[in-house]
């Protein structure tokens, strides 16, 4: 028996009373650890929610900023709220079908050589820090073409792949293959198979995902800051410019010593927490519900 | 059987012989070239990266790993990730060091502790820490968090513990390496809680039971089965948050002040390889400088790719363990 282990002699040497204490005490430890984390969390949401409420009206997403304003000008984040959609978006469109792909190139096709390699790519991926991913863009594209939305986009899909193509193998390889089996039987090709039998069971899964992966990297600012950060203040929704986003705006605000763009900066963190928060929750609820329907489906 | 249309064998000809393997061949090829692309993406970062460094590594080689300096001055232009390198092992480690306990703590709550009505609503509050992004954590350490430290934290350990050299004059700004450390610990403590979570839940319930049979106390059944058959899976937890720590920028950024020495007092500034990149984006003046800055980059990749490697080998090795020999893998 290792260290880790209680040995019966030590179990009788130890007086039970004190036992009983030390084990209270570790409880009531392990209690209140808990009680920090919830702490924390509503700490900080209650910081962001009564800063942001008060700066939080129509103007943040009809407004424009107006540079160098003095005092009190009515001015919003428009340019930051077009540019994240735009950029969510295009890398959505990127990472989604080539998330897919890969996912049912994995369960259906691949060797399990090939699966070993390809999968551990993808852990690989998903473990370079985000700030990486920015400079790899950075010297691919912006070097050479400038800051675009297009290379933020390409940036957070980046990011983004692995988590879609990870979370659509889980579901893949739910689906029971007596279903696969059964189409097969019938002399249904494996592509076909592949495509309007077993990828419909997955869509729940795929969309739950999907909503995941999107709540993660509308939250990022490391990729995008040195590929599409140097955006004017007018709102644009042509990504073959740099895009203002709304983590950049907050990074930058947050860094200006201005308490008026602190406001700006705390109603943009609500409404992107607010979102976060929505996102990741419904996606959560989505996912016990899609994997639920297909464990019992089985 | 007059005609050989009626043969199975014959009537699937015409159409098995051709047009079925088409499809397969082009679903399998589209979906393999998803995945090739997906595995080359990974090399070329690699090498990307590797190509952006160039001019500091051709002009520095290794050395520029442990030198302390960052001068743009173009006189005596010299860089070095030495004390970036240092900003990031202290921080890091010592996050890692509050978050542990911590995110073990939590996750015996959960999985022991807490009653069952508790449970599910408790873990989606830790996990939602998770999904909190970096950048309003940080903008929320500038303006919250680290005035807090500043005002009632840092004193209070500078008198009580000056003598440590860790515990030095407090901030001014509240900008410090110290509030770097506990944003870390905030943002790696969900990680580890969730994975030690899961492992806590999959140590089989007769073990527990025998334990507690036998006579131990909850805490002592945890320490003599839970904490041991979880122990590997708890460090590939340990090393994961610890990776996410070294790999987090924006944050960091914000919070820990800037500068480039090497320097024992947790209450003054700093910089990590992360955090100096990021505050570096509006640009380099020179080529020597941007290749250094892509060389922090590299060296924080290569970093990344070690602690997430560690991670995997034990995560695989304790599953080959667990799945082989699940009636042995107890209280060893």
């Amino acid at each position: 028996m290792s260290s880790h282990g209680i040995s019966p002699a030590e179990l009788r040497a130890v007086n039970l009373p004190r036992r009983k204490a030390v084990n209270r005490l570790m409880e009531g430890l392990a209690t209140v650890a808990a009680l920090i984390a919830v702490t924390i969390l509503g700490i900080v949401i209650w910081s962001v929610a009564k800063r942001g409420a008060g700066a939080l009206d129509l103007n943040l997403v009809t407004r424009a900023p107006v540079p160098f304003a003095f005092g009190p000008v009515k001015q919003g984040l428009a340019n930051a709220f077009a540019g994240s959609l735009v950029l969510v978006g295009l890398a959505t469109l990127m990472a989604l079908p080539i998330g897919i792909l890969v996912a049912v190139y994995l369960t259906e096709f691949a060797p399990p050589s090939i699966r070993n390699v390809v999968s551990l790519a993808l852990d690989v991926l998903n473990g370079v820090p985000a700030i990486v991913i920015g400079i790899f863009v950075f010297g691919l594209i912006v070097i050479a073409h400038g800051q675009s939305g297009y290379a933020g986009a390409f940036a957070l899909a980046c990011l983004m792949l692995p988590l879609v193509a990870r979370s659509t193998m889980e579901v893949l390889l739910l689906v029971p293959s007596s279903l696969r089996e059964a189409s097969l039987a019938l002399g249904v090709p494996r592509w076909r198979t592949t495509l309007s039998i077993v990828l419909p069971q997955t869509v729940g899964g795929i969309v739950t995902g999907t909503v995941l992966a999107v709540a993660r990297i509308a939250g990022e600012t490391a990729p995008l800051l040195f590929v599409s950060s140097l955006a004017g203040t007018k709102t644009s929704w042509d990504p073959g410019h740099a895009l203002q986003s709304i983590p950049v705006a907050i990074f930058e605000l947050s860094e200006s010593p201005d308490p008026q763009d602190h406001a700006r900066a705390w109603a943009a963190a609500l409404v992107l927490l607010l979102f976060i928060l929505f996102a990741s929750l419904g996606g959560r609820w989505l996912a016990t519900r899609s994997r639920r329907r297909l464990s019992t489906s089985r | 059987m007059a005609s050989a249309e009626l043969t199975p064998d014959a009537a699937r000809r015409p159409l098995a012989g051709r047009r079925l393997r088409v499809g397969d061949l082009s679903l399998q090829l589209v979906a393999g070239t998803a995945a090739a692309l997906a595995t080359v993406l990974v090399g070329l970062i690699a090498w990307k990266v590797i190509d952006g460094a160039r001019p500091a590594l051709s002009h520095y080689g290794l050395g520029f790993v442990t030198r302390i300096a960052w001068n743009p001055d173009s006189r005596h232009e010299l860089y070095g990730a030495g004390s970036f390198l240092f900003g990031t092992a202290v921080t890091s480690l010592l996050a890692l060091l509050i978050a542990a306990p911590l995110a073990l703590g939590i996750a015996l709550y959960l999985t022991e502790l807490a009653p069952r009505f508790l449970r599910a609503p408790v873990t989606a509050l830790v996990e939602t820490l998770a999904a909190i992004p970096s950048v309003v954590i940080g903008f929320w350490g500038i303006l919250v968090l680290g005035p807090a430290l500043r005002d009632h934290v840092e004193p209070a350990l500078h008198s009580a513990l000056g003598f440590i050299p860790l515990f030095g004059t407090p901030s001014q700004t509240g900008s410090s390496i110290f509030t770097a450390i506990i944003v870390l610990a905030i943002m790696i403590l969900p990680i580890v809680s969730s994975i030690s979570r899961e492992l806590f839940l999959g140590v089989p319930r007769e073990l527990k039971e025998g334990a507690l049979a036998l006579g131990t106390t909850r805490w002592e059944m945890v320490r003599g089965v839970v904490f041991p058959y979880a122990r590997g899976g708890i460090v590939a937890a340990l090393i994961l948050g610890l990776g996410r720590a070294i790999g987090e920028a924006i944050a960091v950024t914000q919070v820990i002040g800037g500068g480039v020495f090497i320097h024992w007092n947790l209450f003054d500034g700093g910089d990590t390889l992360g955090s100096k990149i990021a505050a570096s984006y509006q640009g380099a003046t020179t080529k020597l400088q941007l290749g250094s800055l892509i060389y922090l980059a590299l060296v924080l990749l290569v970093f990344s790719l070690v602690i997430n490697a560690a991670a995997q080998w034990i995560v695989r090795r304790v599953a080959r363990r667990q799945g082989t020999g699940l009636n042995r893998g107890g209280v060893g």
